[in-house]
């Protein structure tokens, strides 16, 4: 699905990851640690075609990613969904309008039904009509999910989602991105939470990835 | 992405489409008003440049190539001075031929003003000698100054030259009004260019967006250019309208002198400035398009 092969990337300077080898399969669900600056939402990014290697090859649903056109990209993501940290919408359109606007940009209608199940899934049925300007950082981040899955994507990718959320919204959102992989969506979650993972394990076959020295690597069991 | 289907209003697709670009106060307001006083301007243009066309036919059409000699003579010289004169203008270059005009004729000339029953021989009419001028034309001053000499009553009346400079110069306004139509155009062009990337570049949030959910170049593009579009030919529609008034309300014939006779539209040239607004979204359509596809480039 998603595939890294000797990759390296480095934003001018020294290389940021280097030698990465690795394979998200499908229906997986890993999180990607590591200290604040180790290049996770890089790793995301590259995931997500927004950045291209420096070196080696990354493959997303098959095809080389050097060899995708731009149009090609923006279908690609219409396969991956994308929780950016910083979650930025159109401030001019209502919330309901931001989170179906993958559809809108795919040329598709969306079902008001399902749009407003999704927005009542993950906890915003009130605010439908807000602008994207008044919500709290935690609504944003829940809106940005409801967004990246409203076009059923095969993969969903998330940085740092619960980073201004409770532990108890916290949760919530991790309950919906399992539920999400239980569905049979591939999951990548980059989080520096710890209770967050241990408290996944527990629910979904969790695999962990962590950053350390440029270098990505499957963390043992000792979390 | 084509000009017609971008123009098809109804689309629920392109109504959606048109939201994801938030209303854009002064770019979008700069382009109607740019399109709007570009046509305005452009009307003026297409009405100068029609009316001295017209002008330059109706005078170079007047200069046929002819000149006439008028003979006063007593009765009993005119004879030998017709001679005379037939004789220098035989030998002046730069005249193909000459001839004298019969009484017959004269007196055809003269019915509209005197009545039919004129009777030519008893008037001390003088007799006309009809000249016509070669490719190059004669000199006007030596003629005239022989024709003293050879001639005393001789006079040379070549009234239609000096409307030759006049013709040229009509013919040359004709091409300074297409050329301003031109200029007008790339103006335009030059100015939705500036304001659609302004726009892009003032927006590149709503890009990143828009790229992150899926969008393609294609999408995103259309949504600017169908926006800048639409208020381009709206602006150049008031414009046109507009323009299209002060040149039906300029004096009329009668009151104005000479030079503004005519200069308006006549007939079905008033359907020459109707093609402006559609002219001018064609202008607009390329320009943002071109300039959304440059700007969505440099934006990775
Ligand atoms: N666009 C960029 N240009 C240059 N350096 C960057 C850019 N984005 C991130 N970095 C640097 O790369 C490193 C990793 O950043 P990031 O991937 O955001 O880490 P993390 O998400 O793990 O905190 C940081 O040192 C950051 O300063
Ligand atoms: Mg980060």
């Amino acid at each position: 699905m998603i595939a890294f092969d000797n990759v390296a990337y480095s934003y001018g300077g020294g290389e940021l990851l280097s030698e990465i080898s690795l394979r998200l399969a499908p229906g997986s669900f890993h999180f990607l640690t590591g200290p604040s600056g180790a290049g996770k939402s890089t790793f995301l990014k590259l995931c997500y075609g927004e950045l291209l290697p420096s070196a080696g090859r990354i493959t997303l649903f098959d095809r080389e990613v050097r060899s995708l056109s731009r149009d090609d990209i923006a279908l690609t993501r219409r396969r991956i969904g994308m929780v950016q940290q910083d979650c930025q919408f159109l401030d001019h359109l209502p919330l309901a309008a931001n989170v179906a606007l993958p559809l809108t940009v795919a040329g598709k209608v969306s079902v008001p039904q399902d749009l407003s199940d999704l927005l009542g899934w993950v906890g915003l049925g009130q605010l439908a009509d807000a602008l994207p300007p008044s919500l709290s950082g935690g609504e944003r981040q829940r809106a940005a999910l409801a967004r990246a899955i409203i076009i059923g994507p095969d993969v969903v990718l998330a940085d740092e989602p619960t980073g201004n959320l409770d532990w108890e919204m916290s949760l919530r959102l991790l309950t919906l991105l399992v539920e999400l992989n239980r569905m049979g969506k591939t999951v990548l979650i980059a989080t520096h939470d710890l209770n967050l993972i241990r408290q996944a394990k527990a629910q979904v076959a969790a695999r962990v990835l962590r950053i350390s020295k440029r270098r990505v690597q499957l963390a043992g069991a000792d979390l | 992405m084509t000009l017609l289907s971008l123009l098809t209003p109804d689309r629920k697709a392109d109504r959606q489409a048109d939201r994801v670009v938030p209303p854009s106060g002064h770019t979008a307001w700069l382009t109607s008003f740019t399109a709007g006083a570009m046509a305005f301007l452009a009307v003026f243009a297409l009405a100068l440049s029609l009316a001295a066309g017209r002008l330059a036919d109706r005078w170079s059409d007047a200069l046929e190539r002819t000149a006439t000699v008028r003979l006063s003579a007593p009765e009993d010289q005119m004879d030998l001075q017709t001679k005379a004169v037939l004789a220098v203008l035989s030998t002046t270059p730069g005249i193909a031929s000459s001839r004298a005009m019969t009484d017959a004729e004269q007196r055809d000339l003269l019915k509209p003003w005197f009545g039919p029953d004129l009777p030519v021989d008893a008037l001390p009419l003088p007799r006309l000698i009809e000249v016509t001028e070669s490719g190059a034309g004669y000199d006007g001053e030596g003629l005239r100054q022989r024709l003293a000499a050879e001639a005393p009553g001789a006079v040379l009346d070549d009234h239609t030259r000096w409307r030759r400079p006049l013709a040229v110069a009509a013919g040359r306004l004709r091409l300074l009004g297409l050329l301003s139509i031109a200029l007008i155009g790339t103006a335009t062009a030059a100015m939705i260019t500036l304001a659609a990337s302004a726009a892009l570049a003032a927006n590149t949030q709503v890009v990143r967006v828009l790229r992150q959910v899926g969008a393609r170049d294609a999408y995103i593009a259309r949504a600017f250019v169908r926006r800048f579009t639409l208020r381009a030919i709206s602006g150049a529609a008031v414009g046109t309208v507009l323009g299209m008034i002060g040149v039906a309300l300029l004096p009329s014939t009668d009151t104005a002198g000479s030079f503004l006779t005519g200069l308006g539209f006549q007939g079905l040239g008033w359907l020459y400035p109707l093609t402006l607004p559609p002219l001018v979204a064609v202008v607009a359509f390329a320009a943002t398009r071109a300039a959304a596809f440059r700007k969505l480039r440099e934006l990775t």
